[in-house]
């Protein structure tokens, strides 16, 4: 199960310039909150922009993570 | 992904105008983020058609490749992905949904 460390660890790696927040919703590290501000979302959609994120976790998005609350913002 | 899988995804996407792919059904959503969504399609007073992906794993794992999207629920509008959870949310409340759904 992922920790909101391990995630936030992923995030920041991926968007460097970027504010990364991640909280576990339920205490039970598979309903999470995250919220990520960068430069790097300018000129994308939404749902591109969700995308990244999605692929920045990457095996934790598709095994681990069984909700994502997402917040996308460009800085 | 197979071709009668793909095939099949694209004969879904079109049934109707809006589809929406969850967790459940409208009358009992298995998750809440499906949840918010049927209420939110209520509230915009459109007709539209729910898949539960629960009872299909074929579709459950073939749609999240065809959309590239690694979560459910999934509306889509036309034939095209408008989003999932927090996208159509945040259209709800700025009100570009109701165009998009017109």
């Amino acid at each position: 199960m992922p920790s909101t460390d391990a995630m936030k660890a992923l995030l920041a790696s991926a968007f460097p310039d970027g504010h990364v927040e991640v909280s576990d919703l339920t205490g039970t590290q598979d309903h999470f909150q995250a919220t990520v501000v960068t430069r790097a979302f300018q000129g994308k959609t939404r749902i591109e922009q969700h995308r990244m994120v999605y692929a920045a976790l990457g095996e934790l998005m598709v095994r681990d993570i069984h909700a994502l609350a997402l917040t996308t913002r460009v800085e | 992904m197979a071709d009668e899988v793909r095939a099949r995804i694209e004969e879904l996407i079109h049934a109707s105008k809006v589809v929406l792919f969850m967790k459940g059904t409208r009358q009992f959503p298995a998750c809440g983020f499906s949840n918010t969504v049927v209420q939110i399609l209520k509230k915009e007073g459109v007709p539209f058609e729910t898949f539960n992906i629960l009872a299909d794993s074929d579709v459950r794992q073939g749609l999240k490749e065809y959309s590239s999207w690694p979560t459910y629920p999934q509306l889509y509008v036309g034939g095209k992905f408008v989003g999932g959870c927090d996208i159509v949310t945040e259209m709800h409340e700025n009100g570009e949904l109701t165009g998009v759904l017109k």
